[in-house]
């Protein structure tokens, strides 16, 4: 007897969001013909910015699953002075994410010193077959241009030092 | 139903066209209460929209469900007890077309008209516990046997203060039959005012409450969903089957709940009837022909009434634990019912 009265507000609860729903629409939306933007910060995607990349691994090896793929090979670049010697730089042949792999813990782009890896909200990249999901360095540079600006510090928060 | 039509039609035409009819009464139901209620009302009530692709408004998706079930494979179990395992859905659909046989729909159009409908009925309705305990033993699966046996359980308990529920009704009305029981209902009156006749919902509250909830339990719907607990028992009985099994086992669901509605607004809410004192009728002659038109959408729109109520009550509670389920049947609504009948003979007699 004395569930009722909480019985009787469940059912309300129930029909309440029934009518709000006749009203105001649903809290979901049709997706292929809406979309709901991502919040800030979503982990949609891993973008590379190739230039920035030093081929260094710590990417890789800081991977959980192994699923970033470097090779690399070094080329000589001409001095930074005058008169001195040709630099040794590496040079990035393949940068490969495989997304069948990625668990999103976004590691990589915590570790990686030189800003090449950023989270990107683009998220409409699957593929019929898993062996697609492995994509390469120039589809992750292309997905760079969807990264959005950085978004503003929490207040108290330290500036990263350059 | 045979009054209907000014020729006379032969048995045999008469008999196909009840088939007909019993297909139309059990199926249009089953595929309302599945789109109106199952996708559209419980998504509204967790705020979404459900399905929205097929047909305006998703209207169309059952006949997608059903295209798809049709194509799927025909999976028996290598240890199924095979011929019950295909016996089980048939007899749980059988136990619904078989209800809906004393369900009336007008003055004169009723597929049978027993003496002793309510009995018939209440019979009848048990035999779906049968085919879920063939399905539980004949899938060779631990977890449909625990369904079955929970599912029989649950039944048998609450067929009595189903039973016993509706005894008030039947001494209310002095009969069993339920062409009578509507007359009954729409003739009566209340202290001498007939305005709205004397629907038994008013006079046989408890009744009415008692049965709708041994309904519920009856139909396995939640909060009485123990049988085919999602969680613990991947949808009990039903694990195994797969296809146009399913199917049946799931119009079955649905179409028992239309039918159960059907009883009882039959036996609570007056039936195919209006009130008869609106337009002058005092007997069953005297009832115009134009209610056997009206009268199936009568009960239709009473139906979709009292399945809304048990859904709105499915999408809502969470599930009994099992000797809760079982102390609420022997322990509160069978001592109610009997309450009940007591106090209802008492005031008939005193009346």
């Amino acid at each position: 007897m004395a569930q009722i009265p909480g019985m009787i507000k469940g059912l309300a609860v129930t029909f309440n969001t029934m009518m709000r729903t006749f009203k105001n629409g649903s809290n979901t939306v049709q997706y292929p013909r809406e979309k709901e933007a991502p919040p800030i910060r979503a982990r949609g995607v891993i973008a590379l910015h190739e230039d920035n990349c030093t081929s260094c691994m710590l990417c890789s090896r800081s991977c959980p699953d192994w699923c970033i793929y470097i090779e690399a090979h070094k080329e000589l670049a001409p001095p930074r002075r005058e008169g001195g010697k040709p630099r040794a730089v590496n040079k990035l042949d393949r940068f490969d994410i495989d997304y069948a792999l990625c668990m999103y813990c976004g590691i990589c782009v915590e570790v990686c010193p030189f800003d090449a890896l950023f989270w990107s909200p683009e998220y409409e990249y699957s593929e019929p077959s898993i062996a697609d999901l492995l994509h390469d360095k120039s589809k992750l540079g292309e997905w760079m241009e969807t990264v959005p600006a950085a978004p503003e510090l929490e207040v108290g928060a330290d500036k990263k030092k350059k | 139903m045979i009054s209907l039509f000014a020729v006379e039609i032969p048995y045999w035409g008469q008999s196909l066209l009840r088939v007909l009819g019993g297909l139309v009464a059990v199926l249009l139901p089953a595929g309302t209460i599945v789109y109106v209620f199952l996708f559209k009302m419980m998504s509204f009530m967790q705020s979404r929209l459900g399905p929205m692709e097929a047909g305006p408004y998703g209207s169309m998706q059952l006949f997608a469900e059903v295209g798809k079930w049709l194509q799927k494979e025909d999976i028996q179990p290598d240890n199924a007890d095979k011929r019950i395992f295909r016996m089980a859905p048939i007899v749980v659909l059988m136990s619904t077309f078989l209800l809906v046989a004393v369900v009336p729909f007008g003055p004169d159009a009723w597929f049978t008209d027993f003496e002793t409908g309510v009995f018939y009925a209440l019979a009848v309705s048990s035999i779906s516990v049968l085919g879920i305990l063939m399905a539980g033993w004949a899938s060779a699966n631990k977890y449909s046997l625990l369904g079955g046996l929970r599912a029989a359980g649950q039944l048998i308990a609450y067929e009595l203060p189903m039973v016993l529920a509706v005894m008030g009704v039947v001494i209310q009305a002095e009969t069993m039959n339920l062409q009578q029981i509507v007359v009954a209902q729409n003739a009566g009156s209340i202290f001498g005012s007939d305005i709205v006749g004397n629907p038994y919902v008013l006079t046989q509250f408890v009744g009415f409450v008692v049965f709708m909830i041994a309904v519920q339990a009856e139909l396995t719907q939640a909060p009485f969903d123990m049988p085919i607990a999602e969680s613990e028992l991947v949808s009990g009985y039903m694990t195994e089957y797969s296809g146009f099994r399913f199917l049946i086992f799931f119009i079955g669901e649905f179409a028992t709940a239309g039918v159960f509605a059907m009883i009882a607004s039959t036996l609570f809410l007056g039936g195919w009837g209006v009130p008869f004192s609106w337009f002058g009728w005092t007997t069953m002659d005297s009832v115009d022909n134009w209610m056997n038109v009206a009268g199936p959408l009568i009960v239709f729109t009473k139906m979709m009434v009292l399945v809304f109520l048990i859904m709105w009550i499915r999408f809502s509670y969470p599930r009994f634990r099992e000797d809760q389920l079982q102390r609420f049947a022997w322990k509160v609504l069978i001592p109610i019912s009997l309450a009940n009948i007591m106090v209802t003979a008492v005031l008939k007699v005193a009346f």
